[in-house]
């Protein structure tokens, strides 16, 4: 940290106060976990026994078929947000303007609704007997509509000579877009894309209010149905599971930031868009991208300053 | 029509439910969020390396989960009996706190070295430089991205009608339970979340207006 807004490197007097601060942080923290660990060990929670229900089979069984369960759903509704997502983004972007309206509203109807509103709505209005469908479906709709509007930005963000040149050279409007604009567009927002992959994932567990019997829902099986010592072991459960979301989490947001680390190093002119997941909405990022004619080319320069809130840039649209 | 003119007290109570969870959430979710992004950009190791776990592990964990924790295991290790209002509120603001983290911490990021250097240069303080020239500056580009989490955080708070809160998302269960065709239903509970959501995204593009400069 030696070259901060907030701080000068520190002298010497400095340096010895930071060092308290650092035994006293230190210290502050591992009280407060320590607490909690002995509170939990106080009421058996920590018990051995609590554990041992990972060692049967058929828990372990059903561990992995929610693993399955939940990587099931995760594909169909990527596929399908995905897709949805490619749709939407070239009826935003149509010369007709039925067609952008069409588009525009749905966009903006599902991305401002709640999730667990549609994933229920669809549920108990279409799809009540298939919770897997169901889920799939609703997430694909809202994922789908954020990553329209990301696929939007990256088109934007295109240098308005590509599309130029390809329609001096006679290509048709649709070939202007799968040639030219829409290969650009997912090379660039790829990182977010995949950000957004990551929200995907994480909102599979809301799977368990459909009953969909994914890692959530079954963790709460598992954990109300068995019982230790008198006790439901939701302390182990919960550990385990929670361990098992971060790690698929984390792997596939490092794939985003590896892929975004290497897309600056490639010299094509486009601003790769930093990997940051948004909570949600994509807001801050489209702003960026969408209004800005200038953030594309600056923002490859202003990289190490985005990094963090998704680009910091204006959301006016 | 009739489902809302029927239930009305229901959802109204559903409405007051959201907007107050998302309020109290709200106030966590910014406090924490700003305390959590001191923590990032201090000059004490542990305190930086407690700031990005906790970051690193709040962005990860799907906000279901940490629902589950904070219902099954908050409660042993304070005290039993804690009302699922406080609970949900909490779980809210703490997955929400990591983003405002983020978003306050590149917002920091953003202002240039060189603001600071020369706020220290003419005999500037750390706390003149933090207020007049380093946080005036932060807080105006964190605005935008600040909107949309607290729109997210809105649509979150769904979640908290799935663990026995009043909020809307309840209504739209109990309507659907009580046989209700979803279509109406599913309207009213869009118009709600569209009313907070708006008045969100107006009150921060108010605050935009009246804190932009020419820069």
């Amino acid at each position: 940290m030696s070259a901060s807004v907030l701080y000068d490197a520190p002298g010497p007097k400095a340096v010895v106060r930071n060092r308290i601060y650092a035994v006293v942080g230190t210290l502050v923290i591992a009280a407060l976990i320590g607490v909690s660990v002995l509170r939990l060990a106080d009421k058996g929670h920590l018990a051995p026994e609590m554990w041992d229900i990972f060692n049967y089979a058929g828990i372990r069984q059903n561990i992995a078929d929610a693993l399955v369960a939940t990587l099931k759903a995760f594909g169909l509704a990527a596929i399908g947000s995905l897709v949805l997502g490619v749709v939407l983004a070239v009826g935003r972007l149509s010369d007709h303007k039925p067609v952008r309206w069409a588009a525009t509203t749905f966009i903006e109807l599902f991305r401002s609704l709640p999730l667990l509103i549609t994933i229920y709505a669809i549920w108990v209005g279409f799809l009540t007997d298939h919770s897997m469908w169901a889920l799939a479906a609703g997430l694909s709709v809202y994922n789908g509509c954020v990553q329209a509007e990301v696929l939007r930005a990256g088109v934007n963000a295109v240098p308005r000579g590509q599309s130029e040149a390809a329609y001096a050279l006679g290509m048709s409007k649709t070939q202007v877009m799968v040639t030219v604009l829409m290969p650009q567009a997912i090379r660039s927002m790829l990182p977010t894309i995949i950000s957004q992959l990551v929200v995907t994932l994480k909102d599979t567990s809301l799977g368990f209010i459909i009953l969909y019997p994914e890692l959530l829902q079954t963790a709460r099986l598992i954990a109300s149905n068995t019982q230790v010592n008198g006790q439901y072991p939701y302390v182990s459960t919960i550990a385990v599971i929670g361990t098992i979301y971060i790690v698929l989490c984390l792997l596939l947001s490092s794939l985003a930031t590896w892929i975004e680390k290497r897309g600056r190093r490639a010299k094509t002119g486009i601003a790769v868009a930093p990997a940051v997941q948004a909570p949600g909405t994509i807001d801050a990022t489209a702003g960026t991208f969408g209004t800005n004619a200038d953030g594309a080319g600056g923002a490859g320069g202003a990289g190490a300053a985005t990094d963090g809130a998704g680009g910091a840039g204006v959301a006016k649209d | 029509m009739n489902v809302l003119l029927d239930n009305f007290p229901e959802f109204r109570d559903g409405f007051i439910g959201t907007v107050s969870i998302t309020a109290v959430s709200s106030v966590i979710a910014l406090v924490l969020g700003v305390v959590i992004a001191g923590f990032r950009v201090s000059p004490v190791p542990p305190l930086r390396y407690f700031g990005t776990a906790w970051v690193t592990l709040m962005r990860n964990t799907p906000l279901t989960l940490l629902f589950l924790i904070f219902f099954f295991v908050v409660p042993e290790i304070l005290f039993p009996g804690m009302s699922p209002f406080v609970l949900g509120s909490l779980a809210l603001g703490f997955y929400t706190s990591s983003f405002v983290c983020e978003a306050v911490r590149s917002g920091i990021n953003t202002v240039p070295l060189g603001q600071a250097e020369a706020a220290r240069s003419i005999g500037m303080t750390f706390a003149q430089t933090l207020r007049i020239v380093v946080f005036p500056q932060a807080t105006r580009t964190v605005i935008p991205p600040m909107s949309s989490i607290f729109i997210a955080l809105t649509k979150n708070s769904a979640i908290a009608g799935a663990f026995s809160n009043t909020e809307l998302f309840g209504w739209q269960k109990l309507m659907s339970d009580q046989g209700y065709a979803i279509i109406p239903v599913f309207i009213w509970v869009a118009l709600g979340y569209l009313v907070v959501t708006f008045t969100i995204s107006g009150l921060f593009r108010l605050l935009e207006r009246r804190m932009e400069v020419a820069r």
